[in-house]
């Protein structure tokens, strides 16, 4: 029940949020703690070694690719220039396009 | 008593995926549309959990952990994407 409010949450971040960055903060780590929620319940419920075994899996390999994910997409969206919300203090990205540096593979 | 709390962790996910939804069709931008794929993604694997945490099926467990693999892949196939296209 936990995860599932912590997911509610996470969706209601990424509608409410006014930029691209702020949203992806809501949806990565409200998302991630959800599940971690959803796994552990299953676990409690079902004590048994091949339920863990899959659980701690998928987790672990969620806290891995949430982070990468959020990363990737927040660096497409700084370079493609999203705009930013109006209340953002500091913007410290590149001015000129040929600022950035190329991408690399 | 848990099947209530069953019913209602479903219920919460849907309309957790209805939010996100949402956000799909509005997104102003083409990286607000890839967070919410993702974030739709990972809503169907917690979908899959709480399935497979009824059922005691751990068929779920495994189509739940390919799916955040593929998840993740397309997401970042999106964002290769978007950044080529600025270049």
């Amino acid at each position: 029940m936990a995860g599932a409010t912590l997911a509610l949450l996470a969706a209601i971040g990424v509608l409410r949020m006014p930029d691209v960055f702020t949203r992806m903060q809501a949806s990565t780590k409200a998302s991630t703690l959800g599940l971690g929620c959803l796994l552990a319940a299953m676990v409690i419920r079902h004590p048994e070694m091949s339920f863990l075994v899959k659980a701690v899996s998928i987790s672990g390999f969620m806290m891995l690719t949430a982070a990468v994910a959020a990363h990737v997409i927040a660096r497409a969206a700084a370079l493609s220039g999203s705009p930013l919300w109006k209340g953002t203090v500091i913007d410290e990205r590149p001015r000129h396009p040929a600022d950035h540096r190329p991408l690399s593979g | 008593m848990l099947d209530l709390v069953f019913t209602l962790t479903l219920t919460v996910l849907a309309v957790a995926a209805v939010l996100t939804f949402v956000r799909l069709v509005r997104g102003p931008t083409l990286p607000d549309r890839v967070i919410a794929i993702d974030l739709i993604g990972v809503l169907i694997v917690c979908l899959l959990v709480v399935v497979a945490e009824s059922t005691a099926q751990q068929a779920f467990l495994d189509v739940a952990m390919v799916l955040a693999l593929i998840s993740f892949v397309g997401t970042v196939a999106y964002a290769r994407y978007i950044e080529r296209e600025q270049s």
